[in-house]
């Protein structure tokens, strides 16, 4: 192996980045700080460009590199190593290009906020945790990056922790995070039970791999148990229906930071779970299609909420909840290639929007409604065009990214053999709402006149002066992006994309599917091909097009030619509407369902009846009773310790004498 | 000098310093910044002299089950026979190097807070400190129990001289708490010594294993009932914790530091070393109970915890839901519970004495442990804050510190002995981090509430001293576990193989550097 294979170096020197800035960052000047984050993340982006380079001349699936061990129980193993594959090549390369981006995006919109060296150090932990969790060697690795991705999530939510929004919205975050990962935990426990490691090498990799000779699980069985367990923890960290309350309320950190861990990164993990442990989904019809089902109504109810919010940020978060709903449609037909490809292109596109909601944020004064902006165009020109790619792309509009990526996830879902016209049905009239909501996006904010608060107007409240486009140290990253949000889908045209994953894929062979399968095994169940023919998506492709220019349409028509019709329905729409803007009351319903109750239960039932009631009491009663008894036996004395030891130094000097008796007996 | 000529005599040494070092203060005069001085420079001593032992423990490791390291055992007294017969393996090497590690930051703890009585606190504490460690290395069951029993009167007095306002109430209900719970072990070991004439605990495994003590009946289960209560008491598993939580609130900070830190500990020694170790069968057969018991004890105290309005009394209770992981990990009879188990011993002794020192430092600004007085202290104390969260994510179990291996090893022990222990149990991990991210919330963020709090000095030299370094070893301890582990993991397997022990499947390894297929 060539002496440059170091991909170690990866992770630790955002690592070292976070723990620079976090010890003594105090001490440095704003430039210093984000000298040393930027040459951290700078470093390990070109670091990885180097790894991905020595796999793919090595003509190897996957390299892997161990470093000792982490814990040792018994026969049971876990190893601190890095398996490197065309998976998590791709998942280092969007985590450390886009990160830098976004750190560079940083130094500018963080300028003037309190906590600079501590944004940086969390923001370089966060990547820290995001390449072990992409580049470990085995689950429990993972999970390490899994829970940390978490904690940064934590720390950067928080990070304006004097707004208790800010401080509450972090604390949902992990919490809901933990209801998911403690579903991924059991399905550890599943694979150690059953299998003895969780290292992706002996359990997805090596052909003799007791995981690998299972046949297809027809109905319920272990491989689907873990399969449905891994997909809580996938709900969790990426955000889907039950789990995906936290996000929206994520919205409360740093713009940078939604861009890049609430939408480009780490909600993405769920997917790369996914998709790394295909070797199990597609042994698991049951579980792989529970994943088709969540992502495909995730995609779907998460679109409808999208519609009806004015505040951009929370608009782009439900898009995003709604974008990786298609991420596990794709998934969860087995079209894992077109899952990670939309991931990739996401990852661009969506990146791009919040940098630009952020300058567009930025640049009206901190304003966040977009019934306050409109007409930026003028003021904002780059944020508009950039951020009007990342919505042609978002939208499905070819030739930009979104519409390779997003096509690829609708035709598998039509032609799967895991799939089914309802998934690709609903998936196409979700696409009709995304082009909708983020055209309403773009026409609101930067189409029309202004409405924001002007500085004439009223002299004396104009903190927020004229709207004003971004520092080039911000509009850098958004062009950027922008190229990328255009080009990024190329790599897709022909199938290239799909293959590139292959080496990751698992197939099920047709003997183990053949196994419990009767006549369905004549097809071997596997990625993508599908039996319709090339008309039928040509057909497919030219409808979805269609359903986006469409949605464009709609948008336009209703906010820029009819601008006053949108109040009118929603006014028609009258408790419809209301129920949506409520985001279907859940936030509500779990907060009278789950945590009220559960607050409610532990206080006065567990706590003040049962432990102080039940519990103590029994104890003190037993207690007043034994002082009554002895009350009668020996005379009160003062001082309550002096008299108890006295008694212990009788009771034991009666031992002594009692074993003295036994032992000359 | 050779020091392994130190071997037969370490153990020894290292239990007694602390007790000859309190004999010395008894003679000091009553200048409180010397006594001070020679209390730290004695429990240091202790500390450096007990790094001897993980340091040379490979040497003498016992090779087979049933042997002990750095063993002594002299003739006490003929009749009753009774031997000074002392020795520690892999397990209880760590819990007396947890005790000696703890007591100087306790000396450091009270330096300020403890202004009366300085001299009669540090005799009490020092004397504490050589029960605690004589608790951990004796293999006569006589001089366990005189240990165990040694350590209660120094702490009811630390409680109930030097703690709060409800402080002799506390330190009662702890004392008859723990010694009427006591008393029925008493009993066990007397009957174990009428039937045998021993009180060596190798020698009495020995006989109890090959049947040569005649035990008629249901005489085992009591024999293990009688240990089990006084253990189960101190541990505590619910229902018998409710002396806990007032012991906690009253005691000062460094009697709550070793109480969490080292006295419950006892109890789940004892669980294992004389429940499991002494009566093995009947511990397999009573292990459902106990687990549901120690299950519901993690549910439940964390439950409790999430409600409470006093910090002190919020960590005790989760100390209650972390003892019951200790408790569920040693009676699921797997390698990888019982490894965890041992290692959640230290972890929690870590993390839990940590969590007290540290509200003892806003306890000494503020004098109330009670959470609404606090609010955005983040702001005029960053560094208490940092800490404080490094020992919040300790104790909530994040991977890559401490707790995480533990709960994770005890977790997938408890479901490979039965699936259900092992879901219930998983799911403290969503409520630790309920509770405890909603104090830390509550304590710090926010805009300063109250606004005595705007101007509260953060963290000083001293107060960094004492948590900087436990907020370390809760990482290093997440990081490198292997450095602890080998050696537990070696004496747990010795435990269990005397066990029906159940075999992991076996793990694949790959070498280093390898390409696959």
């Amino acid at each position: 192996m060539t002496p440059l294979f170091q991909p170690w170096l990866i992770p630790i020197l955002p690592l070292l980045g976070a723990l620079i800035n976090g010890l003594f960052g105090k001490r440095f000047s704003k430039a210093a700080v984000a000298v040393v984050a930027l040459t951290a993340t700078a470093l390990s982006f070109v670091v990885a460009c180097v790894q991905a380079a020595i796999l793919l001349q090595s003509g190897h699936p996957a390299l892997e590199q161990y470093y000792g061990t982490w814990i040792q129980a018994g026969d049971f193993s876990v190893n601190f190593g890095i398996y490197l594959d065309h998976l998590s090549m791709i998942m280092m390369l969007v985590v450390t290009g886009v990160g830098f981006l976004i750190h560079i995006y940083s130094v500018a919109y963080m300028e003037h906020e309190g906590g600079y060296y501590r944004f940086f150090s969390y923001l370089n932990f966060f990547m820290f945790f995001m390449l072990v969790l992409v580049l470990a060697n085995n689950y429990l690795l993972m999970f390490v990056g899994w829970e940390g991705v978490g904690l940064a999530s934590y720390l950067l939510i928080g990070f304006f922790f004097l707004k208790d929004s800010a401080a509450n919205a972090g604390k949902k975050a992990f919490i809901t995070n933990r209801v998911g990962d403690f579903g991924f935990l059991i399905a550890l426990f599943l694979l150690i039970q059953h299998f003895g490691t969780l290292h992706y090498g002996a359990l997805l990799v090596v052909r003799d791999s007791a995981l690998l000779q299972m046949p297809v699980e027809t109905s319920a069985g272990v491989l689907t148990a873990i399969g449905l367990l891994m997909l809580v923890g996938a709900c969790g960290k990426s955000a889907q229906i039950p789990l995906y309350v936290w996000l929206p309320d994520a919205m409360e950190g740093p713009t940078p930071v939604s861009a890049l861990i609430h939408a480009a990164t780490m909600v993405t993990a769920g997917v790369y779970m996914v998709c790394r442990s295909n070797a199990i989904f597609s042994r698991a019809p049951i579980a792989l299609l529970a994943v088709a089902i969540i992502g495909t109504l995730t995609s779907f109810f998460a679109a409808t909420i999208g519609i009806t919010q004015t505040d951009i940020k929370r608009v782009l978060a439900y898009s995003t909840v709604s974008q990786l709903g298609y991420m596990f449609m794709a998934a969860g037909v087995a079209a894992y290639s077109a899952s990670v490809f939309h991931l990739m292109t996401h990852a661009f596109f969506k990146a791009l929007l919040f940098l630009g909601a952020g300058s567009v944020i930025h640049g009206v004064g901190g304003e966040q409604d977009m019934r306050k902006m409109g007409g930026l165009r003028k003021y904002m020109p780059w944020t508009f065009w950039t951020m009007l790619i990342a919505t042609l792309a978002i939208a499905g509009i070819p030739p930009f990214a979104g519409f390779f990526s997003k096509d690829e996830i609708l035709w598998q879902a039509f032609s799967s053999p895991h799939g089914s016209k309802i998934f690709w049905a609903v998936g196409l009239v979700t696409a009709f709402m995304t082009s909708f909501y983020m055209f309403r996006l773009i026409f609101l904010t930067f189409t029309g006149e202004y409405r924001g608060a002007k500085p004439d107007a009223h002299g004396h409240d104009d903190h927020h002066g004229t709207p004003h486009e971004s520092p080039w140290l911000m509009l850098a990253p958004l062009v950027l992006l922008g190229v990328l949000s255009v080009v990024g889908g190329w790599v897709g045209i022909g199938n290239r994309f799909e293959h590139f994953l292959d080496p990751v894929i698992q197939k099920v062979s047709v003997e183990q599917s053949a196994a419990q399968n009767g006549e369905a095994a004549a097809t071997p169940v596997s990625e993508g091909e599908g039996t319709e023919s090339k008309s039928t998506e040509n057909l497919l492709m030219a409808i979805s097009v269609l359903v986006a220019l469409g949605g464009l349409g709609l948008a336009w028509f209703l906010y820029v030619k009819r601008p006053e019709l949108p109040e009118q329905i929603a006014a028609g729409a009258g408790g419809l509407y209301r129920l949506v803007l409520n985001k279907y009351w859940i936030d509500e319903l779990y907060a009278a369902v789950l945590i009220g109750p559960l607050i409610a239960f532990s206080r006065v039932v567990l706590w003040q009846t049962v432990d102080q009631k039940v519990v103590d009491g029994t104890v003190n009663e037993a207690a007043v009773a034994a002082r009554d008894v002895s009350a009668v036996i020996r005379q009160q004395q003062s001082g309550l310790i002096r008299s108890y030891a006295g008694w212990v130094a009788a009771g034991a000097a009666a031992v002594v004498a009692y074993m003295v008796w036994m032992g000359t007996r | 000098m050779n020091l392994s000529t130190l071997n037969p005599w370490i153990l020894t040494l290292t239990t007694f310093l602390p007790a000859l070092g309190a004999l010395l203060i008894a003679f000091l005069p009553r200048r409180d910044r010397d006594i001070r001085w020679f209390a730290l420079a004695i429990s240091v001593i202790t500390l450096l002299i007990s790094l001897h032992l993980p340091v040379h423990y490979r040497e003498v490791a016992p090779t087979n089950s049933g042997t002990f390291a750095y063993e002594q055992n002299l003739q006490w007294i003929t009749s009753p026979n009774i031997h000074y017969h002392i020795g520690i393996d892999g397990i209880s090497l760590w819990l007396v190097v947890l005790t000696t590690f703890l007591v100087p930051f306790c000396v450091l703890a009270s330096w300020k807070s403890i202004h009366d009585r300085v001299k009669e606190f540090f005799i009490l504490l020092l004397l504490l400190e050589t029960a605690m460690i004589g608790v951990f290395i004796a293999l006569d069951l006589f001089l366990f129990y005189f240990f165990w029993e040694a350590t209660l009167i120094p702490m009811a007095l630390i409680i109930g001289i030097f703690g709060h306002q409800r402080r002799v109430y506390a330190a009662v209900k702890f004392f008859l708490y723990t010694m009427i719970a006591s008393v029925f072990m008493l009993a066990a070991i007397i009957w174990l010594y009428a039937q045998s004439n021993t009180f060596d605990f190798v020698e009495l495994q020995h006989l109890i294993a090959t049947g040569a003590i005649h035990m008629p009946g249901h005489t085992t289960l009591w024999l293990f009932l009688g240990f089990f209560v006084a253990f189960a008491v101190k541990v505590p598993l619910f229902p018998l914790h409710t002396w806990l939580p007032d012991a906690h609130v009253e005691a000062p900070t460094a009697g709550s530091v070793l109480l969490a830190g080292v006295l419950l500990k006892m109890g789940t020694y004892g669980l294992l070393r004389f429940n499991i170790g002494l009566f093995p069968v009947e511990a397999h057969k009573n292990a459902p109970w106990i687990m549901t018991l120690a299950i519901i004890g993690i549910v439940y105290g964390a439950l409790v915890a999430l409600v409470q309005p006093n910090m002190k009394k919020l960590v005790a209770y989760s100390s209650v839901s972390h003892l019951g992981f200790v408790v569920l990990g040693l009676y699921s009879f797997t390698r990888a519970g019982m490894d965890g188990a041992v290692f959640q011993m230290l972890n929690h002794g870590i993390s839990t004495g940590a969590l007290f020192l540290l509200l003892g430092v806003v306890y000494d600004r503020r004098h109330t442990y009670e959470i609404k007085e606090y609010g955005g202290l983040a702001t005029p104390m960053p560094m208490y804050a940092t800490l404080f969260l490094l020992i919040t994510l300790s104790s909530i179990g994040l991977p890559l510190m401490n707790g995480f291996v533990g709960e994770f090893l005890i977790l997938s022990g408890a479901f490979q002995a039965k699936a259900v222990y092992g879901i219930v149990a998983a799911s403290g991990v969503i409520w630790s981090a309920f509770y405890m991210l909603w104090l830390y919330q509550r304590t710090f963020y926010g805009k300063i509430t109250n606004p005595v709090n705007a101007t509260l000095p953060d963290v000083d030299l001293r107060e960094r001293s004492i948590l900087w370094p436990l907020a370390v070893l809760a990482l290093v301890m997440g990081v490198f576990p292997t450095l602890w582990m080998n050696s537990i993991d070696a004496s747990v397997a010795g435990i269990l193989g005397t066990q029906h022990g159940v075999p992991a499947a076996p793990a694949l390894q790959v070498k280093v550097n390898t390409v696959l297929k």
